[in-house]
Formats: C-alpha cells, structure tokens, sequence
C-alpha cells in the first residue's frame, strides 16, 4: 500500500489560474520523497488538497489507502503537516499549542503532556514552553510546527519548506532529526527550495512545474541523468581574468577560484594538461555539490519553452539562477 | 536532536478522537476567555454596574413598579440576558475570526475532526462564556436587588439555548467576515438595537399595537421573556412557544453552519 497515492487531481481556481492539470503520483510506505517546483508551481495546492485546506477541482487522493473523500477523517489521521506560513496562534505558548493540537487528534491530555515534553527537548524549545510564542526566533517558530506535526505521531509527515530562514547549523541538526523520524517508518514529503537539501535527505523525486508532474524518479537515478559536472579549483596564484580552456565553460569566482564544467565523457586530466601549460598550479579540487539544481533548472526551463512557465513572477529555488546561467542548454 | 514517533497502524477510534478533539476545542476557549479575562468578563460587569446604577436607581425610582415588580428586578434577567447573548455572539466571532486571520484555523482544519465538532466547539466556547458572564452579572444584580428564582430550568435552559443559539451566530459572522470591520457590522447593527427593542427594560405591553406587533418579531424577546419568567415568574410572550423559536433557532444556525463548513466557504480555496 502507498502512503499516498494520486490519480488526475486537478484544481481551477476561481480566478480560472489552473493550478494542478491531472496529476497522477505515488509516495512509498516508508519514503523520504522531494516535492521540487518553481513557486506557483502547484506543490502547496497539491498539499492543501491532500490536507483538505483546498477543494479539488477533479480527480483522487488517497493516504494509505484511505481516500480523502469517502475516509476523510481516516485519511487526515495519518497525516502531520508542517506547513509553509508560519500557523499557530502566536498569542499561545508552545507548551499549549502542541497539547491541544494532540488533542484534536484525539491524544488523551496525559498522553499529550508527554509528548509535548519529548517533542519540544528534542527541537530544543523546552525552555521556551511557557514564554509567547510570537517571541520565538523565526527558526524556533518552524521547529514549533514540526514538533506540533509530530504530537499524534504521523504515518505521513509533510514538510513544506520546513528549513525557510533556518541557520545552517539548526538545517543541520533538523536534517538529522528527519532522517531519524524516517528511519522508524515515517513517510516523509519534503519541498523546500534548497535542492542540496532534496538531494541530501531524499531517495525519490517528483519535479512539478506548471501543475504537472514533469518528472518523477529515483534521486540517484535522476542525478546519474546530468552530462555535465562542476568543478571548484583553488589556485595557488592570483588570476585577473579567467584562463581560456578551449572546449570547457570557465568562471572565474574570485581571483583564487575557477569553476569548470566538464562533461561526462571527458577526462579531468585535459584540464589539467591545459592549466598546467597556462602556468596554473591547482592546490585543490571538489566537485560542486548542487547537482539537483541543474537537472531541475532543465527541467523546468524545457516546460517553461513548452509554454508551462512557472505563473506569477514565480520565484525559482535558491541558486538555481546560477545554474541556469552556467548550463544554458538542456541535456 | 533525537528519537522520534513509532509509525505502527493504530486503528483509529473516531469517536474518541471527536470527543477529546470537542473537548480540547472547549478547554482552548476557556483558556482564552481566562486569558484575555479584562476583555471578557469584566466589561459586563462593568456595564451591568452602570444599568443598575443610572436605570435601576437613579432613573428606576421615577419609573415605579413594572409588570407588578420593581424596576431593577424587572430589568435584572433582561440585562443578563443581554450580556449572555453580547458575549456568546462575541466570544465564538472574535475567537473562530481571529483563528481565520492568523491561520490557525488550519489547525482544525487538517485534523480528523468533522466539521460539526468544530462548530459544535466553538458553539461551547461560547456557552462557556455567556455562562461566566451570566453568573457574574447575576452576582452584580444581587448586590443592587432581591432576584427570585421561580423555575430553575427555565432559567438554565433558556440561558443554554440563547447562549448557543448566538454562539452560532458568531460563528456564521467569522465564516463570512473578510476583515475586523465585518466582524462588528452585525453586533453594532443588528445585534445591538434587537437586544434593546427586546423587553430588556420595558414590557412590551406598554408599546402601542403596531410597536407590539413589530416586537414579536423580534427573536430576542422570547429569549429576555422566558429568562424573565424563569426568574420572576411573568412573561409577554408565550414560554412554550419562545423554548420551541430557540431550540429551532440553534438547530437551523448549526445546521447551516455545518452545511458551510462543509462546502468549505469562507475557509477553504
């Protein structure tokens, strides 16, 4: 049984903006799955209608198996939701936001006061339970909401854009904490607008742009389908312009740093050869880790030129500006 | 950072969930009426005290006895009542509105609980209210006149209807409302002159035919005449028939807003 299964959603809304066109689409028990799109793409309407927050235009919806028609109740029981806004009543502590949401989840007081323990040592707001929570720092206030998703202890979590304005430390600790929940079964769908994220934590991927799913596949697969690699060099000396290797696309960064984009096909020790007749001396190399960004710079750029562009002056995930300027061509 | 929630299939109990999920509705609204107590609760208070002062003493003396009582007892149930039915509507309008404008509505909304336990929890919200502020009135009334008590029930009954009754009706406002301004239209347009055309402070029997007539169709007078009669033991209207105008009156409200809830107006894309 899928965690979530879809088959031709739709929604029009009633402004006549189509936002999801017929899309079909299953999450695995047990999955860590990328929901990755431009903003106005349809990924949070397709999250507000699995919630019940948005009518379906047409289509179906099930959550293991319970539809979210017929088993609505059913449905919305396994499903905690971290959403993109910031929701909870900034006027309530976090102590009595996570208990009462327990409840209306059908979690005993008791029961509720436990977990509300649990949940908010292990986000590291415990010491935050009795004070406003509109006084929470912005990263604090999104931890809130994970651990408010977490209080009846979800068979599906979804996080959209769970990591916005969270420091990079705390990124770090809430990838942990992730990997953690889905290692004991929980199925998670993350979007979030940082693809080193998708790529780091999660197995599948669903690219939606355009209210249609453009892609859907394994990451490892998806990354395997990118011709081309980036390569950060540090150099001993200085440069003032960038060094010309004909056959490869060059940046120069800052002056001790060169970015070079190689194909897959083609040895790294050409590169080298040339640098090494241009007088460059390398002292180190990594391979630039934003692959994800690439693909999905293709991906949607090639619906875009089918006439699917992202609506609204829809912003597109961080650093995929970059990307597209430095590959240009899709694969 | 660490451990996390067990995943197993627990089979889902729903009406355990809705009766711990109306429950947690319950205890958030009085939690909020407790919180925001200056707010809540003292400004009945506060203005029952001015009733009783300007209209029961000082102007309450000229006007005499009314309907064979004297006049701070004959506007006694009239004047809680009025607060019942400000607090009630008040209460569920500015809790379920202020839930909608700062999206913490959603948190209901993405529950498993149907939408008739919500309405019906913030319908007891506000019940919880009315009755606070009832009592507390009730108190401020015994300091200033003797209040007989002639039919317990009724008085309870009718304070449990009304209170529901606008509960429901605060709740359709907040579903409606788009800003703060809406929030208010119908407590200071419609609510406010109803409750003062309704026998709070005068018999209607004392208004010429066609201002009787007008008056009897106006809801809130059954509601003050049937707490009244459970008070005092009179009434301008027939008790039967105001029990059975409220009772109708909370179903139909609950049932519309069930009904809206449902097809997800004023909350829902």
């Amino acid at each position: 049984m899928n965690a979530l299964s879809v088959r031709g959603l739709s929604k029009t809304y009633r402004n006549g903006v189509e936002a999801l066109r017929g899309i079909d689409l299953d999450v695995e028990r047990g999955d860590f799955f990328a929901l990755l799109g431009p903003n106005g793409a349809g990924k949070t309407t397709l999250i507000g209608i699995i919630t019940s927050l948005v009518n379906k235009s047409g289509g179906s919806a099930s959550v293991f198996g319970h539809d979210i028609e017929g088993e609505l109740e059913a449905a919305k029981a396994c499903i905690g939701i971290v959403p993109q806004e910031i929701n909870f009543n900034m006027f309530e502590t976090p102590f009595t936001i996570v208990v009462n949401q327990a409840g209306f989840y059908g979690i005993p007081r008791a029961v509720a006061r436990e977990r509300a323990e649990k949940y908010l040592k292990q986000l590291q707001l415990w010491e935050k339970r009795n004070g406003i929570s509109r006084g929470l720092s912005g990263g604090m206030k999104r931890r809130l909401m994970i651990a408010r998703a977490l209080m009846h202890e979800p068979r599906l979590l979804i996080l959209d854009e769970p990591t916005a304005g969270v420091d990079i430390e705390i990124r770090r600790s809430m990838w942990d904490f992730l990997r953690e929940i889905n290692a004991r079964g929980t199925t998670i769908i993350l979007t979030t607008h940082y693809l080193e994220e998708a790529e780091t934590l999660c197995r599948n991927i669903a690219i939606i742009s355009g209210g249609r799913i453009v892609e859907r596949d394994r990451m490892s697969s998806l990354l395997r389908r990118l011709h081309v690699e980036t390569f950060v060099l540090n150099l001993r000396e200085p440069l003032a312009v960038a060094p010309p290797l004909a056959g490869y696309l060059v940046r120069l960064v800052d002056d001790h740093t060169l970015e070079v984009e190689v194909s897959k096909e083609e040895s790294l020790n050409g590169i080298f050869a040339r640098l090494t007749a241009l007088g460059i001396e390398v002292l180190s190399m990594r391979n630039k880790v934003n692959r994800l960004e690439e693909i999905f710079m293709q991906l949607v750029e090639a619906r875009a030129g089918a006439g699917d562009a992202p609506r609204n002056g829809a912003a597109l995930p961080a650093g995929a500006g970059r990307a597209a300027a430095r590959l240009g061509t899709p694969t | 950072m660490s451990s996390v929630a067990g995943t197993t299939a627990a089979p889902i109990r729903l009406n355990v969930v809705r009766w711990i999920g109306f429950k947690t509705i319950v205890i958030r609204e009085y939690g909020r009426i407790i919180r925001i107590w200056g707010q809540t609760i003292v400004p009945s208070v506060v203005t029952a005290v001015l009733y009783f002062a300007i209209f029961g003493s000082l102007i309450g003396r000229r006007v005499g006895a009314m309907d064979g009582f004297d006049y701070k007892q004959y506007i006694a149930p009239g004047l809680i009542m009025m607060s019942v039915i400000t607090n009630s509507y008040g209460n569920v309008v500015a809790s379920f509105f202020g839930a909608k404008f700062g999206k913490h509505v959603e948190e209901l909304l993405v529950s498993p609980l149907p939408n008739w336990v919500i309405v019906g929890g913030y319908a007891a919200g506000g019940l919880v209210r009315g009755v606070l502020v009832g009592v507390a009135v009730t108190l401020v009334s015994l300091v200033f006149t003797h209040l007989p008590l002639q039919h317990l029930l009724v008085v309870l009954a009718a304070l449990l209807l009304t209170s529901l009754t606008f509960g429901l009706g605060g709740f359709l406002n907040a579903l409606f409302a788009k800003n703060f301004d809406q929030v208010n239209w119908i407590p200071s347009f419609v609510l406010t002159p109803l409750t003062y055309f309704g026998g709070v402070f005068y018999s209607v029997n004392l208004l010429p035919e066609w201002a009787r007539s007008l008056s009897y169709a106006n809801p809130i007078l059954y509601m003050v005449n049937a707490f009244r009669f459970g008070f005092l033991g009179v009434s301008d209207v027939d008790v039967g028939s105001a029990f059975a105008l409220m009772t109708a009156s909370a179903v139909v409200l609950f049932a519309l807003a069930v009904g809206l809830m449902n097809r997800g107006a004023g909350i829902r894309e």
